[in-house]
């Protein structure tokens, strides 16, 4: 064919590998890189041993002059009297490893480590001499661009460093439920959302949950203002305030939580609760993303609420006093905006149920939901 | 006239498209990042010791679709500066941008106060005003020059250097191109920062592992299933932004907008390939035109001739090809193939070639996880499984996964029969998973194979408890700061640096690993290091926080400190799931790889997941440095520590 079939190539190539490390001994002084202060050494001017390749295109075209003269030297060459070159090896003794670049055919590969082959009979050297034990050096604490830029001008670079490469602040508002809930009787409307804002360690946290039925007036409202703090690489702890604005007559507890993605990567939070009245209350809530598809994605969610005591007031009842299990099936339009239908059912046990009974409430069943999950 | 009219129209095009808009649109492109280019002789560019750029805000079009960003003197990438080794260099660069700005010249030796990192070298270049650098330019080959502030580099900043050697290159060639690989969002890098903060890989990634996908026995078996999730790891988490923001451009250029390099047959080209990227690996292909390796991070390596290699962010690689006389496409897909980036080489414009298909998405396996040097079912060692092909490509990846558009252009360009053998296993696998049967093509042998391989590395692993492994055992790296950003010590660390790369395991085509390199002459420095030391790659995927030793840059970390002149031996260790690119500015460093005193020369280095990665360091330039990974949303996160390079005063050396 032309001159451009492989087996040339190959020629080409071959040519290359073999004419290198000639190349190498006089040319050395042109090659990028390579002011370093070892190479100020004067070489032995070794003409190269390879042969000019006598393919039509010569690939490593003869170097005029090898320069070995010394280099323009900078603040970069302060060692120079410290380096000793060791013995250069010998073009000859370099072949083999260079050979192993022909090996053109697929399924050539050699094992790792071949490039050593060739080589048992060279003695070591740079990068194959085993380190010493040298102990490192003090860490300075001034900073080198002070002295050229004047340390106050430093100063608010390092700053933007520090605020650009691990320390921003950040924020989002994440509304996992905002839906309208059918079922016999009075059709109603459920929320959970939170939004953080801070570092990767530290972050204020708002949450709020609550429901209630069209037409009457919001059953549950609550908020919580939390400091949360990172604790592991999963989870985070959390404590501050809860408020709630109903049921009438209102509470405020103090709260302590653990909130995290824990094995299967199952999202939980539990919080414990101790309001300005004495009771104590605690809550686990959990849920799990189990995508069908890209965007197609269920989840089945769970939150239970527990009472060290019954409490009429606030219609709470001592033990579990009320659970929701519910089951939403939503869709990525974006991560940040998905639809979702689904279905829950809610229970209140023990003096929940008697306290919802007497008030002539729905101490629960199930209902069909559909709702917007989204969040930015 | 061809090339005229394109030009003009592409004009016309843009102007309608902004209307009265106001925002001023990227001139005509750099001549060397044209629609097509005939190269770059005789030298369209910027050069000289006098240069002037200025960075400012710029309208670009990739693949129609007009979006802003941050250009130089008016362009995205911005332009080509030639230099010749040996000459003094004075770069005036305007900052027109509201905010501070800077400019890093990647892999180029120069003072530390020229290098360009606001609040390491330089307080960096104010609002309005104008930074004068200045230095001697004492090295050739292919380099890049970027921003070094904010997101800047995601948004358009970011441009070629090449520097003519002051003697006879011993590279010969007839005709240059310059590739800049890079992936474009119509979101702004701090946006695609927070979204990572907000929602960790889940965000981007479209190509996640689903019940959909189980149900269709894709991918991983339940077990395996189980088994990931129990330690809350994602082996789908390949990249963390993907082709669902990113369009992957190639010298600015669009899949679709197909840059074209010109040359003529018999020509021996020359191709400089920079990723540029922000965050995005490459794998770079052309197929049926196989590439001589001839230079890695410019500096000269012996040749090294492979069909495919994996390009980190920010490095460089410069291949010598010889075309025939028919087009070629090249290819830089995304490592996780949700999407590529694609131009043409041809002998005239207007030609194009098939585009292969995208190949499935890889999955992470137990190597990844640092799991290596596990004895796992007697003889299979780290060679085989690197021969094994990827869980994903044996039994196809996802059915609901999602990628680009340009996953389309192998339709629409043609694309007839597998020729390109990396993508023949796959394509496959594809093809029977979606039970298109067209039993007389070529490829079903390689069907056949790659189902004759029923047992993935995985499966043989199956048995394993993965569970009960202690994936975050921080006796094995005591040096680490036990806290949040840790999500996973790697158990045992292996050299990967002789196996492909994630993802280009068991193609039946040449891959190139890193011991490949050979560097071309000897190294400068061959003294053993005096010293040696560790530094971890840490992460928590889960709150997208990347950091050293467990401190990010911001916690605040104490520089790392090294006396002028002294050689050391640094381990990186990747106790994470990802490849990171690291990066030390003002140095070349020599990788431990067995190759002796022809270490390659690098100024970044890929770590392979789960893996160590050895290089030797002369500390030849004084000053402090800036050291990092270079995907730059690992790089924000806190992945960075100086570096600082002192004279030795008063202590012992």
């Amino acid at each position: 064919m032309t001159r451009l079939d492989l087996g040339l190539l190959l020629a080409a190539t071959a040519a290359v590998a073999i004419a290198a490390p000639a190349a190498a001994q006089m040319n050395h002084m042109n090659m990028p890189g390579m002011n370093m202060p070892g190479m100020k050494m004067p070489m032995p001017a070794k003409k190269p041993t390879a042969k000019k390749p006598t393919t039509k295109k010569p690939v490593a075209k003869k170097p005029a002059a090898a320069k070995a003269g010394a280099k323009k030297a900078g603040a970069r060459t302060a060692i120079a009297k410290k380096v000793t070159p060791t013995k250069r090896p010998g073009p000859a003794k370099a072949d083999p490893m260079a050979g192993h670049d022909m090996s053109a055919m697929p399924g050539m590969e050699m094992p790792a480590g071949h490039d050593m082959a060739g080589m048992t009979n060279m003695p070591a050297a740079g990068t194959d001499l085993p380190p010493g034990n040298a102990p490192p050096p003090p860490v300075p604490t001034d900073h080198a661009a002070d002295t050229a830029y004047g340390a106050q001008n430093m100063a608010m670079g390092r700053h933007h460093l520090k605020e650009g490469h691990g320390g921003q602040k950040l924020s989002q508002v994440m509304v996992n439920l905002a839906e309208t809930q059918f079922r016999n009787g009075h059709d109603g409307f459920e929320w959970n959302g939170e939004g953080w804002y801070g570092g990767d360690i530290n972050r204020l946290w708002v949450k709020s949950e609550g429901d209630g039925n069209f037409g009457r007036s919001i059953k549950r409202a609550e908020v919580q203002a939390l400091y949360s703090h990172a604790i592991g690489p999963y989870f985070n702890l959390q404590g501050g305030l809860r408020y709630d604005f109903k049921p009438n007559p209102s509470r405020v507890y103090a709260t302590i939580g653990l909130e995290g993605l824990a094995p299967g990567f199952f999202e939980l939070d539990s919080q414990l609760f101790l309001s300005n009245k004495g009771e104590l209350l605690a809550r686990a809530e959990a849920y799990y993303d189990q995508r069908i598809t890209q965007r197609l994605i269920l989840q089945p969610r769970a939150e239970l609420n527990f009472a060290a005591q019954s409490t009429r007031e606030t219609g709470t009842g001592a033990g579990l006093s009320d659970a929701e299990i519910g089951l939403r099936l939503r869709y990525d339009i974006r991560r940040e905006f998905a639809p979702y239908v689904g279905v829950q059912y809610r229970r209140a046990f023990g003096d929940t149920r008697k306290y919802l009974r007497e008030a002539g409430e729905d101490p629960g069943g199930f209902s069909l939901l559909t709702g917007i999950h989204f969040w930015f | 006239m061809f090339d005229k009219f394109a030009i003009e129209r592409r004009q016309f095009l843009r102007a309608a498209a902004l209307g009265g808009a106001g925002a001023s649109l990227a001139g005509v492109m750099p001549a060397w990042a044209q629609a097509v280019s005939s190269g770059l002789v005789p030298l369209p560019t910027v050069s000289g010791t006098e240069i002037a750029l200025s960075i400012g805000r710029v309208a670009v079009r990739v693949d129609g679709k007009v979006s802003r960003e941050i250009g130089i003197n008016g362009t995205v990438p911005g332009p080509l500066i030639r230099l010749k080794e040996g000459q003094h260099v004075r770069l005036k660069v305007t900052n027109t941008l509201d905010e501070d700005s800077s400019i890093h010249w990647h892999g180029l030796l120069v003072p530390f106060t020229m290098d360009g990192v606001p609040g390491v070298s330089f307080p960096g270049i104010k609002p309005h005003s104008t930074f004068d650098y200045q230095f001697d330019v004492s090295q050739s080959g292919t380099y890049w020059y970027h921003s070094h502030s904010g997101y800047q580099e995601e948004d358009g900043l970011y441009g070629p250097i090449v520097i003519d050697p002051a003697g006879v290159d011993p590279v010969a060639y007839d005709r240059e191109h310059v590739l800049v690989l890079s992936d474009h969002s119509p979101m702004s890098g701090a946006m695609i920062f927070k979204k990572l903060k907000q929602m960790g890989g889940g965000y981007f990634n479209m190509q996640r592992l689903t019940l959909s996908g189980q149900l269709a026995g894709r991918d991983m078996t339940p077990a395996e299933r189980h088994q990931w999730a129990q330690m809350r790891m994602d082996p789908a988490d390949i990249a963390d932004v993907t082709g669902s923001t990113y369009n992957y451009t190639v010298n600015g250029h669009g899949p679709f907008d197909n840059w074209t390099g010109l040359f003529s047959a018999g020509e021996r080209v020359r191709l400089r390939i920079i990723n540029a990227a922000a965050q995005t690996t490459f794998n770079v292909r052309i197929p049926d035109l196989p590439m001589t390796i001839v230079q890695a991070d410019g500096q000269n390596v012996r040749p090294v001739t492979i069909d495919e290699f994996q390009i980190g962010v920010a490095e460089t690689y410069d291949v010598i090809v010889t075309p025939q006389d028919r087009a070629y496409s090249f290819i830089s897909e995304s490592i996780d193939r949700s999407g590529l980036g694609r131009a043409t080489i041809a002998p005239r414009a207007g030609m194009i070639a098939p585009v292969p298909p995208l190949r499935p998405r890889p999955l992470l396996t137990m190597a990844d996880m640092g799991m290596a040097g596990m004895d796992h079912g007697g003889s299979m060692a780290g060679m085989d499984m690197s021969k094994a092909p990827n869980p994903a490509t044996a039994r196809g990846v996802d059915p609901s996964a999602e990628q680009n558009a340009s996953r389309n252009l192998w339709k629409l360009t043609g694309w007839k029969e597998p020729t390109d053998h990396g993508s023949m296993a796959a394509t496959a696998a594809t093809m029977v998973m979606s039970g298109q049967q067209s039993g007389s093509m070529a490829g079903m042998d390689m069907g056949q194979s790659a189902s004759a391989r029923p047992s993935s590395p995985s499966d043989s692993m199956a048995g394993m408890d993965m569970g009960s492994m202690n994936m975050r055992d921080l006796s094995k790296a005591p040096q680490v700061k036990d806290g949040p950003g840790v999500q996973t010590i790697s158990p045992m660390p292996t050299d990967r640096s002789g196996e492909p790369p994630v993802g280009l395991e068991g193609l039946d085509h040449r891959v190139l690993v890193y011991r490949d390199l050979v560097a071309l002459t000897r190294n400068p420095d061959v003294r053993a290091p005096s010293r040696s030391m560790d530094i971890h790659l840490t992460g928590n995927m889960e709150r997208y926080m990347w950091s050293f030793d467990g401190v990010k840059m911001s916690d605040p970390a104490a520089p790392i400190p090294f006396r002028l002149g002294e050689r050391v031996r640094v381990t990186l260790i990747n106790d994470t799931m990802m490849p990171h690119p690291i990066h030390l500015h003002g140095h070349f460093f020599e990788l431990v790889i067995g190759h002796g005193a022809n270490a390659p020369r690098k100024h970044t280095v890929n770590v392979p997941p789960g893996s160590k990665m050895t290089f030797d360091l002369t500390a030849s330039a004084a000053g402090d440095w800036a050291f990092h990974c270079h995907n730059l949303y690992h790089m924000t996160a806190g992945m960075m520590r100086v570096v600082t390079v002192r004279p030795i005063t008063g202590e012992a050396a």
